[in-house]
């Protein structure tokens, strides 16, 4: 104990907190450390932006939080995205991107309704099984490509989000898939509420807490990190580069499957052109979260408030009395914003990196 | 070793390329020919008709088929469908020539293209072919006639009296609609507008809002959301899109709203069976595409008996649905749009 102590400095004498936590963080004690690492995440600052814009619409009209409606869409509506999001955020910090999870949600939307319509018994575990296994096969299309082709996971994916839209058009053509197609069971799943959360949150919130942990605390997750930071180095390390990238891929189809089925529960209503733009969304909210484009930082908690700020905000701004224009210039100044914070605050991390090189 | 491994890839991609160029030109190539071998009738004394949808496999289709047997049944005319799988112009060329080359008396077509059908109707028509148009026209100089499926006016009226009814002839209603820059839907919102102002009826009844769904499920489901939102007294909603209404449906049916909202508008009975059945909606409206393809066959059988020439003025008898007359550019109107509540819904299938 005291002989570590003699040579190491205090934390307090010539370094300042947030140098120690960025040179030598178990330095502080544990305690201290997490309250600054919330208190420094780039995740509060939008988790207040969430904040500010629901106590304005709910100051505005109480309705948009205090109603039995309110409050159920306002954790009801952002968990579709959230799970796309979850997922997009574990492609973008392996410095890729997965533009096909809309039309894969479309086709597991798509499978989800023709399940139900050619087998009326059959078993909703099943079809939720099969829109996982289908949105994992998808994605595993897109993993393939982009670890063995070398070809960026920009234009793959850009490829396969028209090859997945085109499948879902010849498969589906001018059929739609109504309510009164699929079991009453199923729909009400829709809206269902344990302890007034709703239970799509529940699945939702329960994907984002796995994918979370392992993403912080174990070595694959860690891995995609380094991945993302530089991947030539991940590669010379001997990391397993492409298992990661694939394993990262599926888990971004299978969840784009998962989604595909709550959207059938939610909108009772699948057309060919579903979910068509909200792939860019799930971009977005990755994005506006705090992970960067280029891979390596961020986290999914980051993604799943960004997916919740981008749902709230496009309900809240109709009750504010703002214009259909300006809902989308407001998610367009949101974006630019996040990359511009982004940039501010990696540029002022390395100046103090640097600093403290020199320090020591 | 190579080389021949390397000939059959090229090949391939020669057929490939040599599909695409062929597939490229095939709508032409369809275009002409036929023609020529036109001579005979139908023959004797029995009427042939043919039908033929935008596709097949469309149960709104399917419908209005089965309306055009019953009418040929009626008729004792010899009924006939064909069509392509998918819904594009060039797909209905051949199947316009084969009438032509076959003799048939009439043909009853629903036109995936105003203009792209025209030649191929026109060779018909020379080759003693009646040629009717239902639920979507081509160019009126290119047809006999016309059977249209609803007016503006009456889609407009009969929104504005079934919201009416069932809000009990006042409060506060709102109107989802399709995309901005719709022509239908902004033509029936500037009648509903009117009829609102100008018809003392409609006095107590303000119209608060106009949203857009964009003819997206889930657009149109957020609208709904927001419009209920934002206008807490809000007591109907008009939603003259397919998409919208069986959107704004799924919402309230599961919201706090559903039984004192209440929602009409243009919809199939297949998307709102579920909203109706669980009482979310009471009434809403559409042609019957039934009576429209019942229509088309006594119009087209009119035509081939000589009874009339598709002049305006011209009257004929329409079996169960009495008798009509032709308007202006040989269009002849089915009526006004038929109410589905739950009483007649399960005798529908589209």
């Amino acid at each position: 104990m005291s002989h570590t102590d003699i040579e190491r400095p205090q934390p307090g004498a010539g370094t300042s907190t947030s140098e120690a936590l960025l040179v030598e963080p178990s330095r502080l004690s544990p305690t201290r450390r997490a309250l600054t690492t919330v208190l420094r995440s780039r995740e509060l600052s939008i988790f207040l932006v969430l904040v500010a814009v629901v106590v304005l619409a709910t100051t505005k009209n109480n309705g948009f939080l205090f109603s039995s409606d309110g409050w159920r869409n306002f954790l009801l509506n952002p968990s579709i995205l959230l799970l796309l999001a979850v997922g997009q955020a574990v492609v973008i910090i392996t410095r890729n991107v997965d533009l096909s999870v809309g039309s894969t949600m479309a086709l597991t939307a798509y499978l989800t309704g023709r399940l139900f319509v050619d087998q009326p018994n059959i078993p909703i575990i099943v079809v939720v099984l099969a829109c996982l296994a289908m949105g994992a096969v998808l994605g595993l299309v897109n993993g393939v490509l982009v670890a063995y082709a070398g070809v960026p996971a920009l234009v793959i994916t850009l490829g396969t989000l028209y090859i997945y839209r085109g499948i879902m058009l010849t498969w589906a053509g001018s059929d739609r898939i109504n309510a009164g197609d699929m079991p009453r069971d199923f729909l009400s799943l829709g809206t269902k509420t344990i302890l007034s959360i709703p239970v799509l949150t529940i699945i939702a919130v329960v994907v984002l807490a796995v994918v979370g942990y392992y993403l912080h605390t174990a070595r694959g997750g860690r891995e995609l990190y380094a991945i993302g930071s530089d991947p030539d180095a991940a590669h010379l390390y001997g990391l397993a580069v492409r298992r990661r990238l694939l394993a990262a891929f599926v888990l971004s189809g299978a969840l784009a499957g998962l989604a595909g089925v709550l959207y059938t529960a939610r909108y009772g209503t699948v057309s060919s052109g579903v979910g068509s733009g909200i792939e860019l969304q799930a971009v977005a909210a990755a994005v506006i979260g705090g992970i960067a484009i280029f891979g390596g930082s961020g986290t999914v908690w980051g993604a799943a408030i960004g997916a919740f700020l981008l749902v709230t905000i496009n309900r809240a701004l109709p009750s504010l009395g703002i214009e259909d224009f300006w809902q989308r210039a407001v998610v367009g100044v949101l974006i630019l914003g996040a990359i511009v914070l982004d940039r501010v605050l990696a540029r002022r991390q390395a100046r103090k990196l640097a600093e403290s090189r020199d320090h020591s | 070793m190579k080389f021949q491994k390397r000939r059959p890839t090229a090949l391939a991609a020669l057929l490939l390329t040599a599909t695409f160029a062929f597939a490229g030109c095939g709508g032409d190539d369809s275009g002409d020919g036929g023609g020529s071998s036109a001579g005979g009738d139908g023959g004797g004394g029995d009427m042939s008709v043919t039908m033929l949808p935008k596709n097949l496999g469309n149960a709104y289709f399917d419908t209005s088929t089965d309306g055009a047997e019953k009418a040929a049944d009626e008729l004792g005319a010899e009924f006939e469908e064909v069509g392509p799988d998918t819904a594009s112009p060039d797909a209905q060329v051949q199947y316009i020539n084969t009438v032509a080359q076959q003799g048939k008396d009439a043909l009853i077509i629903s036109a995936n293209d105003p203009d792209a059908l025209c030649d191929a109707i026109d060779e018909a028509r020379s080759a003693d072919v009646k040629v009717v148009t239902f639920d979507a026209d081509t160019n009126p100089d290119c047809r006999d006639l016309f059977i249209n499926q609803a007016t503006s006016e009456g889609i407009a009226a009969k929104q504005l009296e079934l919201i009416a009814d069932q809000i009990g002839g006042k409060g506060e209603i709102a109107i989802l609609s399709a995309s901005a820059n719709a022509t239908n839907q902004n033509s029936w919102i500037e009648m509903m507008e009117k009829e609102l102002a100008d018809n003392p009826d409609y006095a107590d009844i303000e119209l608060v809002d106009t949203v857009y769904g964009d003819d997206d499920d889930q657009k149109s489901f957020d609208q709904t959301e927001a419009l209920l939102q934002n206008h807490p007294n809000l007591k109907g909603i008009i939603s003259p899109t397919t998409v919208g209404i069986a959107a704004a449906a799924r919402y309230l049916s599961d919201s706090s709203s559903k039984g004192k909202v209440a929602l009409t508008g243009l919809g199939t009975p297949n998307q709102m069976r579920e909203y109706v059945d669980n009482g979310t909606v009471t009434a809403f409206a559409l042609w019957n595409p039934g009576d429209l393809g019942y229509l088309a066959t006594y119009a087209a059988a009119a035509l081939v008996n000589g009874d009339i020439s598709g002049e305006e003025g011209d009257s004929f008898d329409a079996g169960d649905l009495g008798s009509f007359e032709v308007g202006a550019d040989g269009v002849v109107l089915l009526g006004e749009p038929f109410t589905f509540d739950k009483d007649n819904i399960a005798d529908f299938d589209f």
